[in-house]
């Protein structure tokens, strides 16, 4: 009697979960599992929207892997991008992330003030850039003449350019100060207080304690900003779109052009798909690393 | 004693020097969009830069506005987003409820999904959802750009709404089932109307989001006068690429919404991308 019951309870469960998942349950194999999939049978054929699409094995991956030298290129500036910004915008973010962390008065203010370029809209933004960082009217190099210092070309300059990228997403990257602001009040201070009893300094706390209880917020944004700048697009495309000298040919810019310019929807595919085992395994073996370097000695609450 | 308060009060005065200092550096840039839209070609073009526009020029934006189809983009921009906020508070809070408050073998497969989901790069799906809209003939539409989002797909809202869902005490709603209380009115009555701020934080970074887009309206409007604000915008560099201050006059259009909404709405913007932050 009492098993039937428990039974019943099950099968109503069951019944409720499905009925409450399921518009994700259909979206996610109409948006996802099958794309997902179709992709990875596009890239063996030879796609290009009106024409019937025909079966060519390995070709594209073979064309892009030994002739196509844009392709190499853009993933060289993808990966040049993301080495630099993706360690950069962590630092900057702690370090305002520590200042905003004192007792300052008027603190939500300035969280505010360095969160706002997150939301600006990357079409906006990047015109915008386009012009701070014009090589002779913007401000960045009236500003760097005026203190005498040598004033770079920028967007004009194949060597200048991924680095004028990055220093915008810097600026535009305020998600990561406010998850690492939201770690930092977790510490607590107690721990601080017993630290400085045994005279640390500010330096032996940040490496002692403040750092080693950030990991796991060090971990999750390692991640997001991985994913997000192999993924940059609408900047690339409204700045620079891969000018000067493909210098700035990112390779979500080259994947659209393939595959929405000259419509070789099977080599876009390809490419697509090769994008994705990056991610994964970069993100894969970040998340495997883990283990070795995040602190989950104390959970959050 | 003395002296340490003296040490101490240097040490919180370096602090807002790097604060204040840090925090102008952020705002300039904008400051500088909004200068330059007000200025006259003449005094663009100098050095040393001039921060105050003379004459300030409110006539450049109305010259924007005669290339720049401001209030059209604006409408098929609201008309879009608030489909898309619509779609992602019905679906994604569905769902959410039904891997949080619901015991049942499989939904921390479909938790799992969710966040395969979200690390999931978008080009990956481009290509076959281009096709698939291409043979219901739905290109050069607006359906691309909003059906998805009834279907709970977007995952960073769905995660953000389980983790405030976990928050809520089971034992409400065990007790409330014990009442004859139905699922479905459990989720209506009892948890949506304590998620209040989660919801108001999914509905404010899916208007964000769709606002900024500009790669899905690039790829599946064909129609200039249905174009977005983003997509507008881009064309209009396009066609205007000299006029630096037109430029930025209309850049300043597409932001000026966006900053309105984030000065009346900053906390749940911070406190949503808070909760994401946090391990769940």
């Amino acid at each position: 009697m009492k098993f039937s019951k428990v039974g019943k309870l099950k099968m109503a469960n069951m019944r409720n979960g499905l009925l409450f998942v399921s518009p994700f349950l259909i979206g996610f194999a109409v948006f996802y599992l099958y794309p997902f999939i179709a992709t990875f049978y596009y890239s063996f054929t030879s796609h290009n929207l009106l024409g019937a699409s025909r079966w060519i094995g390995v070709l594209n991956y073979e064309e892009l892997f030994i002739q196509d030298d844009l392709f190499t290129t853009s993933l060289y500036n993808t990966f040049y991008y993301a080495a630099l910004f993706i360690p950069l915008s962590l630092v900057v973010g702690l370090i305002i992330a520590l200042f905003l962390n004192t007792n300052i008065k008027g603190k939500s203010l300035f969280r505010a003030i360095y969160f706002l370029p997150s939301i600006i809209p990357f079409v906006a933004m990047g015109m915008l850039w386009v012009w701070i960082l014009n090589s002779r009217y913007g401000i960045i190099n009236e500003t760097l003449r005026a203190l005498r210092l040598p004033a770079p070309r920028w967007f004009s300059d194949p060597n200048w350019s991924k680095p004028g990228y990055v220093i915008m997403s810097i600026w535009a990257s305020g998600q990561t100060m406010i998850i690492l602001l939201a770690g930092l009040t977790g510490v607590p201070r107690q721990l601080y207080e017993v630290a400085e009893l045994d005279g640390a300094n500010w330096l032996h706390k940040i490496i002692h304690i403040t750092l080693p209880l950030l990991t796991p917020a060090i971990l999750f944004i390692l991640i997001i900003n991985l994913i997000g700048s192999f993924q940059i697009f609408t900047r690339a495309y409204v700045m620079t779109d891969g000018a000067p000298a493909n210098s700035t040919l990112f390779y979500s810019l080259y994947l659209y052009r393939v595959s929405f310019r000259y419509f070789r929807l099977g080599y876009g595919s390809a490419m697509a798909w090769i994008l994705f085992v990056i991610v994964f395994t970069l993100a894969w073996s970040l998340f495997k690393s883990s283990a070795r370097w995040v602190y989950y000695g104390r959970e959050e609450g | 004693m003395r002296s340490k308060k003296i040490s101490h009060m240097i040490q919180y005065g370096i602090v807002y020097l790097v604060v204040i200092f840090g925090a102008i550096t952020f705002l300039i840039p904008l400051v500088w969009m909004f200068v330059t839209s007000l200025k006259i070609p003449a005094q663009i073009y100098v050095y040393p830069p001039e921060w105050i526009p003379n004459p300030v020029k409110w006539g450049n934006y109305l010259q924007v506005l005669t290339f720049f189809p401001f209030f059209r983009y604006l409408l098929n921009t609201l008309y879009i987003t608030s489909l898309n906020v619509v779609g992602v508070l019905v679906s994604c809070s569905l769902v959410a409820y039904g891997i949080t408050h619901i015991r049942w073998p499989g939904r921390n497969i479909i938790f799992i999904l969710v966040i395969s989901v979200l690390i999931m790069p978008y080009v990956v799906t481009l290509i076959p959802l281009y096709l698939m809209y291409h043979r219901l003939g739905w290109i050069g539409s607006y359906k691309p750009l909003w059906v998805s989002s009834f279907f709970g797909v977007w995952a960073f809202h769905t995660f953000l709404l389980r983790q405030f869902f976990l928050a809520i005490p089971q034992e409400l709603s065990n007790a409330a089932k014990i009442d004859g209380c139905s699922e479905f009115r459990i989720y209506w009555n009892i948890v949506l109307p304590l998620s209040k701020p989660a919801l108001f934080a999914v509905a404010l970074f899916e208007f964000l989001w769709t606002w900024n887009d500009f790669l899905m309206p690039l790829v599946y409007l064909t129609n200039q006068k249905m174009y977005t604000l983003s997509l507008g915008l881009a064309f209009f560099q396009g066609t205007h690429d000299t006029a630096v201050n037109l430029l930025m006059g209309a850049s300043s259009l597409v932001t000026i919404p966006v900053l309105i909404l984030f000065f009346f709405a900053q906390r749940s913007f911070i406190e949503g991308i808070t909760l994401t932050g946090l391990k769940g």
